[in-house]
């Protein structure tokens, strides 16, 4: 027999009632092997929280069955949960509490010895830089700091896996860069991660393995390296300055990159490999067909050409607009309406442009 | 064959039936002391939460009390207090609604769903701390009684057992307070949900006025509701005299545990239920 899988989850199903019936998951099946980590991309709503939540016992599947090292975690909760830890956006800690006396409470919560719960807090508070502020209470934290005591209150117990539910969003780039450090740490000493994000930067960044889901449903797994390399390292979007001369320049573009050119508006993007070799073809091709360019960028593929590249629709917008995601690239002026981001399949503008 | 190729066991596991209930009374400790730093961490809350019922007492002494007669043309005052007991932990347990309401809201609840813990201690410990905090506010309101005039008409035992019977009432509604703040979407919902349900029961009672000058209509519900039943019996218990009623004392005991005995299972259900 194989060793067994540290995070198992056959066909679950979870529908919420109430007047619009939800199917937050709808059939999804996933396996983590130990010691790796698992990246669950998707927007928000897109069914990672709920998906998290079955895993840690605090949500039962409607239909299909899950379990962490062998054990179901219906059936088996109780000890699931002392082989979990949880940390997220929907999962937190006491801010009254200073990040000692939280690290303590649940020390005590998963009944370690009382040394053990003295040791193992200060242990984690100079592990994640937190001693000096470890007697303050939580409300007087940073936004990083505070995600810190959540990972933290999630380890307190040694747990061998550890679910990390949007670990770092709303938290700016030097304290999310901070946290991954954090979780690379983590994942050298031989903790299992599964960890869900709206960041393909991050997934790539962290996860061993990746999976997309949407709506309720996986729609695509692999590595990021394979993710990837199904939709090319950098976007090249040129704007140009009416819809027209975009329709009729991406007629043009097309064969620069593996997949057909998206026109949104006054904007053409391409998603290639090599990015400044083809924006320099893209140049040289346009000048060579007299079509005015008013501007050109490259950027890394965000969470939204990944669904694009996917589903051929945009990832919708986390509706949680506090939380500081990265906007989705720039949006040019007279864009049509969010989530009507048309990919050009059939260039009708394809011509001839007259000397 | 699962099992064998696990990690070593985290800190902590292993559960035997045997010690089960020491673990939950532990863990019912451990929430207590959680909630009790919190109410010390927020210092206006427990400022402005004593001041509440001073202000009541001395508003009904000094500004109501001269034109509400008690038969037998007893002092006000004494009156009162009994009823000043019963109103003051009743509004403090809003602070049991609020405060779930809150856990749920920020997520810690959720932390807490996923640790080991007894399922019995986010509950437990709340109403726990409550009680805790009942006891600090029952010696205050003793110390305003005393010093607007209230003197025992009975002794000293049968006033500590009116004590007793406040906190046994105010333990039994925080049960009943906790179903509220876990049907509320957030903290100023349940609020706004439990003061509609407290004011009738406070205010149509025994607490400040004689049942009888309230319009017949009014009387029947005012002098059966277990608020006016719980404090006839606290009268009963401090005073004595034309107050003294063994009859009171007892349906107010049977008002406590009959609450405490269908609240504490409903809260413990919603509880379940509310993911």
């Amino acid at each position: 027999m194989t060793e067994t899988l540290a995070v198992e989850a056959r066909d679950l199903v979870k529908v919420f009632g109430g007047k619009l019936e939800v199917r937050a998951l709808d059939g999804v099946s996933f396996s983590v092997q130990r010691g790796t980590v698992l990246g669950v991309l998707g927007p928000n709503g897109a069914g990672k929280t709920t998906a998290v939540r079955i895993l840690s016992t605090i949500l039962t599947p409607d239909q299909g069955r899950a379990s962490v090292l062998g054990h179901d975690v219906v059936k088996e909760a109780g000890t699931v949960r002392r082989l979990i830890g949880l940390a997220g956006q929907y999962a937190t800690v006491d801010e009254n509490l200073t990040g000692r006396e939280n690290l303590r409470m649940v020390g005590r919560l998963c009944h370690m010895s009382k040394r053990d719960v003295l040791v193992r807090a200060d242990e984690l508070l100079e592990q994640f830089e937190l001693t000096d502020a470890a007697n303050r209470p939580l409300k007087t934290y940073s936004g990083g700091m505070r995600r810190r005591v959540d990972v933290a209150a999630a380890l307190v117990a040694r747990p061998p896996i550890l679910f990390l539910d949007e670990p770092t969003t709303g938290l700016d780039p030097s304290s999310r860069q901070d946290l991954w450090g954090v979780i690379e740490g983590l994942v050298q000493s031989g903790v299992t991660v599964l960890l869900t994000t709206q960041y393909l930067e991050e997934a790539d960044r962290l996860a061993e393995r990746v999976i997309v889901i949407d709506h309720g449903k996986i729609i695509a797994e692999g590595t990021p390296a394979e993710l990837k390399a199904d939709l090319g390292t950098t976007v090249i979007s040129v704007t140009f300055h009416d819809a027209a001369a975009a329709r009729e320049a991406a007629g043009l573009l097309k064969g620069l990159s593996p997949k057909d050119a998206s026109v949104d508006g006054s904007t053409v993007e391409l998603t290639v490999e090599d990015g400044p070799k083809v924006a320099a073809e893209v140049l040289r091709t346009l000048d060579q067909r007299h079509v005015d360019v008013a501007g050109l960028a490259l950027r890394e593929p965000s969470l939204d050409d990944v669904f694009l590249s996917l589903t051929g629709h945009k990832a919708e917008e986390p509706s949680d607009g506090a939380d500081g995601a990265p906007a989705p690239g720039p949006a040019p002026a007279g864009a049509g309406p969010p989530g009507h981001h048309e990919t050009d399949h059939e260039p009708t503008g394809h011509k001839e442009v007259a000397r | 064959m699962t099992t064998a190729t696990l990690a070593p066991a985290p800190a902590g596991a292993g559960p035997t039936s045997g010690n089960r209930v020491g673990w939950a009374i532990a863990d019912i400790k451990t929430v207590t002391w959680r909630n009790l730093i919190n109410y010390t961490r927020i210092p206006e809350q427990i400022f402005f939460s004593s001041i509440q019922p001073i202000m009541f007492t001395l508003l009904f002494v000094y500004v109501f009390g001269g034109a509400i007669k008690i038969p037998g043309g007893e002092s006000y005052v004494d009156y009162l207090m009994p009823g000043i007991f019963v109103q003051t932990v009743m509004f403090g347990a809003v602070s049991t609604s609020v405060g779930l309401a809150e856990d749920l809201q920020k997520g810690l609840i959720e932390r807490f769903r996923a640790l080991p813990m007894a399922r019995s201690a986010v509950l437990g410990g709340r109403t726990t701390a409550d009680v805790c905090r009942n006891i600090v506010v029952v010696v205050l309101i003793t110390a305003v009684g005393f010093a607007v005039g209230f003197r025992i008409g009975t002794d000293v035992g049968l006033f500590f057992v009116a004590l007793l019977l406040v906190l046994f009432f105010a333990y039994a509604l925080s049960w009943g307070f906790a179903v509220i703040g876990l049907s509320a979407p957030n903290s100023e919902t349940a609020q706004l949900m439990a003061f509609p349900i407290l004011f009738p029961f406070v205010f149509a009672s025994s607490a400040f006025v004689p049942v009888s000058t309230m319009p017949g209509w009014l009387q029947g519900f005012a002098t059966n509701q277990p608020v006016s039943v719980v404090i006839n019996a606290t009268r009963s218990l401090m005073l004595g005299g034309q107050w003294q009623s063994a009859s009171a004392e007892w349906k107010a005991l049977a008002w406590c545990v009959g609450l405490l005995v269908v609240l504490a299972p409903v809260a413990v259900w919603k509880y379940r239920r509310t993911a």
